[in-house]
């Protein structure tokens, strides 16, 4: 790679940059590229929501169908999103700084929602909870509603987003070893203290990448989502579920209108993804030139 | 407090890291546990400040069982390689961090931390720098806040983990002679790590040599160096230089030379293995009772020293003898010259106590 520091001059005398033209040319391809596939959806997004102006726009986001879609949206990331917090910390903590037989088979486990089809990870559910399903005929009897229902939703999210925040700190916290925490300990520090005192501090921005992507993803997820749900409307759909059925019904705008909360979600997301990347990068450089 | 370590082993996996040890630190010593890596010292140290527990064996502190005790009850002040401050504290926080998280009964205020930190801070030299974090600090520096933010809790036993490995040559020195200082000062009972024989041998009240999961040795620098218990210890405390030869009724012959060996007055005719010091070669141009004709094959000059290679005339084999840079000039040996090399102290060992 030719660094920043190097003039003209020195460019030139490197072996392996390219010819300008090559270069140029590459450039061109990777930004066709991302206009093609990413800017245009995304603009063609908002201007087909706002194809019929913002009244419109907004009376789309009124819709009482469109609100309990939000509503369940949210409620299904508020509680998706802390349990993945807790399971991911103390799985990546786990995994960083114990050694204990069966580690690497547990760090498969996590991956395996990132291999699964959302489809299959949704349909997993139904034949466990389902009616034909193995605890189906106990759960009816009890009056437990889980597939078709609002705890079904939850249980298919947790699983698809179990591995953002997880797979987010254990590199983190493995580059960052476990002296400090021994330190801690030494100096009479229990575990809480230790916990909350050096280790946190040490993986915040890490911390806050994974949940914005966790929830990013919770909020976006269709396919697992989409088996357990049963899309009954007004109660069991989500904004993505929401989205296909007004478009599956012509109502376009208001598909796209929908659409753009999840699509502001996501430049919301990249945000933020991109500082927390920057602050976790600067942690991940301090504790290498610490070594 | 004293520290008692009884019959103590652990094993990594297949790994035996310590291999039934049993070793006493009496209160207020300075002691070094010197061995290369892979010995089982750092494991040792480990187990002494609860960091690793031990697969058996017992831990006395001041004749206590402490074995089962926690790392937080243990009041270890323990200082590592690569000092493992908190990076996102300044050296105030992470002096101050023991005092601050003691239980609310026993946290002394803020007023008292303040000046308990202050004072630590003018003890180790860093008092303008109590705002810094630790990425702004030099490695001496480094090392230095760790071992004041180890001694703000007053531990009563202070463990080091090769403390000075980290740091370069100069600096090295100047931290081990403070060190060497401030436990004169302090008296705390204090264990440290180190590969480094010199660093050892400088430093420390006593030292324990240990190789592949047990003690070769222990006694003051003076006993360990002049009066090496197994080759292991003699071949890793200095330069040496091996013979090889027969021992029988008190006298070895090695080298085409007799020397007397008393300590094996038992052995009949046995292989041995005799060890010289470098600079325990007396080189003359005379032939004289016990020295062995060699050839100069190199010279060097390091510091106030002069290496001279010597080729024996008897084998094919070369030693390394070491003279003080004047005895060398008034020599003026020469590259190609025959000369006679005297061992004036030699330590035989029978054979079968091979390294």
């Amino acid at each position: 790679m030719v660094g920043k520091g190097l003039n003209k001059k020195e460019r030139k005398g490197a072996t392996v940059t390219e010819p300008a033209w090559v270069r140029s040319l590459l450039i061109a391809i990777a930004l066709a590229f991302l206009a093609l596939f990413l800017l245009l959806p995304l603009a063609a997004v908002f201007s087909q929501a706002l194809e019929k102006g913002w009244e419109a726009y907004l009376a789309a986001l009124k819709e009482p169908d469109t609100i309990s879609a939000i509503r369940l949206t949210l409620i299904t990331a508020a509680v998706c999103v802390p349990l993945n917090l807790f399971f991911g910390i103390v799985a990546a903590w786990a995994i960083a700084k114990f050694s204990f037989p069966g580690k690497s088979f547990l760090i498969t486990l996590i991956d395996l929602p990132f291999s699964v089809s959302p489809v299959v990870s949704g349909l997993i559910y139904v034949l466990i909870f389902g009616l034909q399903g193995w605890l189906g005929p106990w759960l009816q009897a009890h009056d437990i509603k889980i597939i078709f229902a609002v705890p079904g939703i939850i249980l298919a999210t947790i699983f698809v987003t179990f591995p953002f925040i997880a797979r987010e700190l254990i590199p983190l916290m493995e580059s960052q070893g476990r002296e400090e925490e021994e330190a801690a300990l030494t100096l009479g520090a229990n575990g809480l203290q230790t916990f909350f005192r050096v280790t946190f501090p040490n993986i915040k921005w890490g911390i806050l990448y994974g949940v914005i992507l966790c929830n990013a993803r919770a909020m976006g997820e269709f396919g697992a989502v989409s088996v357990v749900s049963g899309h009954v409307r007004g109660s069991t759909n989500t904004i993505p579920l929401q989205v296909e059925i007004l478009y599956n019904e012509y109502s376009y705008a208001a598909a796209f209108a929908v659409a753009s909360l999840l699509a502001l979600l996501a430049l919301v997301t990249l945000a933020v993804k991109t500082v927390a990347e920057w602050k976790m990068q600067q942690t991940i450089t301090a504790a290498e030139t610490e070594r | 407090m004293s520290i008692e370590i009884e019959a103590v082993s652990k094993s990594f996996g297949t790994f035996a890291a310590l291999k039934d040890v049993s070793l006493k630190v009496p209160s207020g010593e300075l002691v070094a546990l010197l061995g290369p890596s892979g010995s089982g010292k750092t494991s040792l140290l480990r187990i002494i400040a609860g960091l690793e527990s031990p697969d058996s064996g017992r831990i006395l502190f001041d004749g206590e069982e402490a074995t089962k005790r926690q790392v937080q009850e243990r009041q270890v002040g323990f200082v590592f390689q690569h000092y493992a401050l908190f990076r996102h504290m300044t050296v105030f926080e992470n002096i101050a961090f023991g005092l601050t998280v003691k239980p609310k009964k026993s946290r002394p205020g803020k007023q008292e931390i303040r000046d308990k930190v202050h004072n630590l801070l003018k003890l180790i030299q860093l008092e303008n720098l109590a705002d810094r974090y630790p990425a702004q600090l030099s490695g001496g520096q480094r090392q230095r806040v760790a071992l004041a933010r180890a001694l703000a809790v007053e531990p009563q036993v202070l463990l080091l983990d090769e403390p000075f490995g980290a740091l370069d040559a100069k600096v090295r020195l100047e931290l081990r002679r403070w060190l060497r200082r401030l436990h004169d000062e302090i008296h705390v009972t204090s264990v440290f790590v180190t590969h480094d024989q010199e660093e050892a041998l400088e430093v420390a009240d006593r030292i324990v040599v240990m190789n592949q999961g047990r003690i070769e040795q222990e006694g003051t620098p003076s006993e360990v160096y002049d009066r090496p218990a197994t080759p292991f210890v003699y071949d890793f405390l200095g330069s040496v230089n091996l013979f090889h030869g027969r021992v029988h009724e008190g006298t070895a012959q090695m080298a085409g030379i007799n020397l007397s060996s008393p300590e094996n007055a038992s052995a009949n005719d046995a292989p041995a293995i005799g060890y010289v010091r470098s600079h325990d070669i007396a080189i003359g141009r005379e032939s004289a009772d016990g020295a062995i004709r060699a050839e100069v094959r190199y010279l060097l000059s390091v510091g106030p020293l002069v290496r001279v290679d010597l080729a024996l005339s008897c084998s094919d084999r070369t030693i390394e003898a070491e003279l003080p840079r004047d005895e060398a000039d008034r020599l003026q040996l020469q590259v190609g010259e025959q000369v006679y090399a005297r061992p004036r102290k030699m330590r035989v060992f029978v054979e079968d106590y091979q390294i």
